[in-house]
């Protein structure tokens, strides 16, 4: 697996999400730097509450008030869209980006046929008639494996099964053909046994389709088998990112070398941590400098004054000052 | 869905019945009725007589039963006040009240789900603020005092509208209708209004809160996230969510409303049952108040009932049958 060269499709720069609140602001994702290019996979992991979900949504404009992107710029094939009106940032919803939340059991609206959810989708999109359009939802359907697609198609949500909904919720998202789909943590709400079936199913569409994809997760394995690219989060910034099998195999970050530790099915050739001390903090106590200092093992002074942003670590990139050697710290 | 029909019929029989039977008690723990009906100079064996041909010498079920049967044939006796068959008193009585219900529901549906959809979009605004204070003085204030205001301005100081009565009324059939004459419909405005403020308000909130909760769900976030307009998304997705609850109390509130409507039949003499039922109260008009109970009883179950029905059209969870989940 290799790095796609090609213009990225999605391109986050120093993108910042702050909370304000009574007690003073609370900045949850800060300084985020990432692309995607055009068909490549991103895995995003890293503990609850890093900032991965509050990334997607600012991704696709739809962080809930208060919250909002106080600085920092996403851009989509080289437009910016963080800037966008809500109207023109609709029409890039579904469109352009898909998604997929964290719940699709309650995903769908219960009270419409799983065929009405489609083809409204699909027609607000796109210059179709609703004969058309039910034709291509029947051919959606057919296409995430949802038998009899015909005649389920008229069925209501709570007529499905969880991994059969889940896999209406995948048809949702790529209704509007979109270059990019956010999928946020697709399966955590699913059935184990049924979780591998509807990620391969994701990505094997995905693939078909040329479609991007960011893949929330904080599930190692599933990266190690889907993404191109990953991502660690922590504590609302990127503590490492670069492709897969490097951050896998040779974590650069403390943090992430902590995280496979943990992971019991790659654990062979990397070297084995115990569990890491202590708790991610709290957004109203991130310590000084490197947020992860109080948990790293490796913590040395500059660790606590100053903050480490991506600098170049091996095959990947990581916010930790072991790498910064001589080098001044790049932003990218 | 028939065993439910059927479950649900069931319970209405019960209901009637406890009704009934308060109905009934009426007239064996509200006074006597012999001696309503005998002149104070009445003899013992005067009394013993009209006790028989009542048939009040019968066991307590006895005459249950009787009064059950009479009632199920409409025949409810005579008004001690009118000297005329209740019946046929709450016959002429009933499409006033209802005609004035059913205005007041109207309102409240055609007001109150509209300011309930805007105060939720619009949460921040300081017309959903002055909405939402003004609603509570709605509710706090009597409402025969929103009666009385409405009746100085409008029709005391301005002179627009009628103070009192149901205007000329149409006769079609057994019905009276007052919503064929312009004195009709303007007689009707302002009982309707001051009856409606109750349920304009509940039905506002309701819609409300209702409509800010399901603007949290997932699938109202997902709906976003496909792209679909506000409009869709609001009115389509969310609004129908909400309405489920709001068809319950609105129809509970229907069957309120039927009941209140006697404190504004009262101030603004309208020739409802309300009317006539406080009246039959002060005249201690047994017959009339207990045939006024069973019919109000009546309404409500009904009312239920229609609600229960409702749902199955609104909910398919609830209309189709489970075919197994499908499976992987
Ligand atoms: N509405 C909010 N108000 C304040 N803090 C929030 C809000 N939503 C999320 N956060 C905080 O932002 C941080 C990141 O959240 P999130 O992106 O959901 O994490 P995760 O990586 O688990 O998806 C968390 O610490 C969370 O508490
Ligand atoms: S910067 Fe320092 S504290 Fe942070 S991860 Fe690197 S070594 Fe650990
Ligand atoms: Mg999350």
């Amino acid at each position: 697996m290799s790095t796609p060269q090609s213009a990225p499709l999605l391109e986050v720069r120093h993108l910042r999400v702050e909370f304000p609140t009574r007690r003073g602001v609370l900045t949850a994702v800060d300084d985020i730097n990432l692309t995607i290019a055009p068909g490549e996979v991103l895995g995003v992991v890293g503990e609850s509450g890093a900032g991965k979900s509050l990334t997607g949504a600012a991704i696709i404009g739809l962080l809930e008030p208060p919250g909002r992107i106080a600085a920092g710029e996403i851009l989509l094939n080289g437009r910016r869209i963080d800037n966008l009106s809500y109207e023109e940032m609709r029409k890039v919803r579904g469109r352009e980006i898909g998604a997929i939340f964290q719940d699709p059991l309650t995903s769908l609206n219960p009270l419409y046929s799983i065929g009405r959810q489609i083809i409204e989708t699909i027609m607000t999109h796109l210059p179709v008639t609703e004969s058309e359009a039910r034709d291509r939802a029947i051919a959606l359907l057919n296409e995430v494996g949802i038998p009899a697609a015909e005649k389920r198609i008229d069925h209501y949500p709570h007529q499905f099964s969880g991994g059969m909904r889940q896999r209406v919720v995948i048809s949702l998202a790529l209704a509007a053909q979109p270059k990019l789909i956010i999928a946020d943590e697709p399966t955590t709400a699913l059935d184990v046994s049924i979780q591998a079936q509807i990620i391969s199913l994701l990505k094997k569409l995905c693939r078909e389709h040329g479609t991007a994809v960011m893949l929330v997760t904080h599930d190692m394995g599933v990266i190690a088998e889907t993404a191109d690219r990953v991502a660690v989060m922590y504590s609302g910034r990127i503590a490492e990112i670069g492709p897969v099998h490097d951050v896998i195999h040779n974590p650069q970050h403390p943090y992430t070398v902590g995280l496979m530790g943990s992971i019991p099915s790659i654990g062979q050739d990397v070297e084995r941590l115990p569990q890491i001390e202590g708790a991610m903090p709290r957004l109203n106590a991130i310590p000084q400098g490197c947020a992860f200092n109080p948990r790293c093992t490796k913590v040395f002074d500059r660790c606590r004054t100053e903050r480490p942003d991506l600098m170049d670590a091996g095959a990947t990139r990581a916010s930790c000052w072991l790498h910064a050697k001589n080098k001044e710290a790049v932003h990218g | 869905m028939l065993a439910f029909v059927i479950r649900r019929l069931l319970q209405s029989v019960l209901v009637m019945l406890a009704v009934a039977f308060i109905a009934f008690s009426l007239f064996n723990f509200v006074g006597d009725p012999v001696s309503l009906m005998l002149p104070p100079e009445a003899t013992q064996q005067d009394r013993e007589e009209v006790r028989k041909t009542l048939g009040l010498d019968q066991p307590f079920y006895v005459q249950f039963k009787v009064f059950i049967t009479n009632a199920l044939q409409g025949n409810f006796g005579i008004s001690l006040r009118l000297g005329r068959p209740v019946s046929a008193l709450l016959a002429e009585r009933l499409p006033a009240t209802l005609e004035l219900a059913f205005a007041a529901a109207l309102i409240g549906l055609f007001i109150g789900i509209p300011m309930g959809v805007y105060t939720a979009l619009k949460r921040e605004s300081w017309i959903s603020r002055a909405l939402l204070t003004t609603s509570l003085i709605g509710v706090s204030l009597p409402n025969f005092l929103i009666g009385i205001f409405l009746i100085l301005i409008f029709a005391v100081w301005l002179g627009w509208l009628p103070s009192f009565g149901r205007g000329d009324v149409t006769q079609i059939g057994f019905w009276t209708t007052g919503l064929l004459t312009v004195t009709g419909i303007k007689a009707l405005v302002l009982p309707s209004i001051t009856l409606s403020f109750y349920p304009v308000t509940l039905i506002m909130r309701l819609v409300r809160s209702e409509m800010l909760e399901v603007l949290r769900t997932d699938y109202i976030k997902f709906a976003r996230a496909r792209g679909l307009t506000n409009r869709s998304v609001h009115f389509g997705h969310a609004l129908k969510n909400t309405l489920v609850p709001v068809i319950t109390i609105t129809g509970l509130q229907l069957g309120g409303v039927i009941a209140f409507a006697i404190v504004t039949e009262t101030v603004f003499q309208w020739p409802g049952m309300g009317l006539l039922f406080i009246q039959a109260v002060q005249f201690a008009d047994i017959p009339v108040m207990a045939a006024y109970l069973c019919l109000i009883g009546f309404i409500f179950v009904v009312i239920n009932l229609i609600v229960d029905m409702l749902y199955f059209v609104v909910d398919p969870r609830l209309r189709v049958e489970r075919p197994g989940g499908g499976g992987h």
